[in-house]
């Protein structure tokens, strides 16, 4: 029970609102010294996993240069823009769309998306100008749901399509878990049970981006339209 | 032999990240300037020669990396990059060939994960085909870089400064997704997650089938919210839970069980600011004030997954 105590740390930690890089460390310390490791044998596990961790840290670092540059140069003003002579677009149906090519080109294996490569310059700019040239001008709590419900497609699309066709690294993962305890499961037969559920995510996303439609209607109905006052 | 492998990109990486710090260390009215250069240096070291280190002084560094981060040495005015009458103007005059750039990014991902990853002569392979998503993702970025600069005709610090402005805009939450990952091995070392499948099929009366599965459902959500990846969560919910209750004492079908299973567990990811790299860092990318406004976002979403995955191992499982 008391291998707990890290878990404990972390909640109490995100309560008090102290520093997050700070609060995973005394976590991590914690949990590790209850279960009798020493100090410098902890610095030693987190530096290893740090260290084999950085694939994570790495798409972002040599993505948000070239994005900068592109954004100084009017990505995001031309992703709008492009979404405005849509008439059929939604804020939502934009996210429904992005979702959808997501998960069929995860399926297949193929990694398109990415929060810092998509999402920031493309996908959310291009929600907001739809619903910017549906009903002008939004509020900014209306503009802040709308980038969040972006990175949701983006994870959602991302997540729930992976295990499905070309099932690769969570599909291999299970079978070797499960081998290692003498089950035999075939590949293909995991890759078809992730299908339901991939529908289901999806059709979970479209109830949200609906929604999320919906909202923008009520708050720019709400909002005073300057063009109408004297 | 890979040519195109993750350490030549860390390497890259870790350039820029140097780049970043020299330019922070030599800006006078930076509000931060020596804590900040700091930060990013070090964290440059960790990927230009992270592998040579001894992971304790990767340890140490990363205390380091927190002092600065707690005791607030880090910090960025927010500086607006260029104005939006030039970036309207620079729209106008570019069209949709600004697209190009961004669009080589996926494509060189489909590509890469296609074909070059499977190129190889002998045993000299193009891209290392072990890593080919991620690898496939970075050269995306460096050639997306190269032709930006070339139809834009910006200079060649332009991609370094702009860089520069957003990895500060993101701050230390950058790392947060690699301490998070580290936290989880830990707990994994220290056997926390036994504790919690032992606690999960204690508490429950699992001889229904049904909580059975909802049991391990549940539990592959809520282990993978406190360790923020499902991956980990996955072997200690399924032999703890999974393998004994569903399969074993009632008969479930394995490859059901386990395939719902970690998709349940990636809705815990859904949910849980332990899982930054989805959640937290996409918040400060997009600007939001909350940084919990994403995880916000999904949880309606995850809650209706995670309820059809408990009635579609329920009803499936057991059946075929």
């Amino acid at each position: 029970m008391i291998k707990l105590i890290g878990i404990l740390v972390v909640a109490a930690g995100f309560a008090l609102r102290f520093n997050t890089l700070l609060v995973v460390m005394a976590a991590g310390i914690a949990t590790g010294l209850v279960a009798g490791m020493s100090f410098n044998e902890l610095m030693g596990l987190f530096g290893r996993y740090f260290i084999e961790n950085r694939y994570m840290t790495l798409t972002v670092v040599l993505m948000l240069p070239v994005i900068g540059l592109l954004e100084r140069y009017g990505l995001r003003e031309r992703a709008e823009a492009i979404v405005r002579r849509a008439r059929a677009a939604t804020a939502g149906r934009v996210l429904i769309v992005y979702t959808a090519v997501r998960q069929v080109s995860i399926a297949f294996g193929v990694n398109i998306g990415g929060h810092a490569a998509m999402v920031r310059p493309l996908v959310a700019p291009m929600s907001e100008g739809a619903a910017h040239a549906q009903h002008g001008t939004l509020p900014q709590k209306t503009t802040e749901a709308i980038r969040a419900h972006a990175a949701a497609a983006e994870n959602v699309g991302n997540f729930f399509g992976e295990d499905t066709v070309f099932a690769v690294g969570a599909v291999l993962l299970i079978r070797g878990t499960l081998q290692a305890q003498g089950v035999e499961v075939g590949l293909w037969e995991l890759s078809w049970w992730g299908i339901p559920t991939a529908l289901v995510a999806f059709g979970a996303l479209v109830w949200r981006a609906r929604a999320l439609d919906r909202r923008i209607v009520r708050a720019t109905a709400v909002a005073p339209k300057p063009e109408g006052t004297p | 032999m890979k040519l195109l492998n993750l350490d030549v990109f860390y390497v890259f990486a870790g350039v820029i990240l140097l780049l970043v710090a020299g330019r922070i260390a030599g800006d006078r009215n930076h509000p931060k300037r020596w804590g900040s250069a700091l930060f990013w240096a070090l964290l440059a070291v960790t990927f230009l020669v992270g592998k040579s280190l001894p992971p304790v002084v990767v340890g140490y560094l990363m205390l380091v990396m927190v002092a600065l981060a707690a005791t607030k040495q880090m910090a960025f005015m927010g500086d607006a990059g260029a104005s939006a009458e030039d970036r309207a103007d620079s729209a106008a005059r570019l069209q949709n060939r600004i697209f190009a750039p961004a669009l080589l990014i996926p494509a060189t991902a489909v590509v890469g994960t296609l074909v070059l990853s499977k190129l190889h002569v002998g045993d000299w392979w193009l891209l290392d085909p072990a890593n080919a998503t991620v690898t496939s993702v970075c050269l995306g970025a460096v050639v997306a870089a190269v032709v930006a600069l070339r139809l834009t005709g910006a200079k060649a610090v332009v991609p370094i400064q702009e860089g520069s402005r957003l990895l500060q805009t993101v701050g230390w939450a950058l790392i947060l997704p690699q301490f998070l990952a580290a936290l989880g091995g830990v707990f994994a070392k220290a056997g926390v997650g036994p504790v919690v499948a032992d606690l999960v099929a204690q508490a429950l009366p699992t001889q229904f089938p049904f909580v059975a599965v909802a049991a391990y459902c549940c539990g592959m959500a809520l282990f993978t919210v406190i360790m923020g990846n499902a991956f980990a969560a996955f072997p200690v919910i399924t032999l703890g839970i999974g393998l004994p209750l569903v399969v074993h004492q009632h008969g479930g079908n394995p490859a059901i069980m386990a395939a719902i299973g970690m998709l349940s567990g990636y809705c815990g990811t859904l949910m849980t600011p332990m899982a930054a790299n989805f959640n937290l860092v996409p918040a400060l990318l997009l600007d939001l004030p909350d940084k919990h406004a994403v995880i916000k976002a999904q949880l309606p979403i995850a809650f209706v997954i995670l309820a059809a995955n408990i009635a579609l191992m329920y009803f499936c499982a057991y059946r075929f």
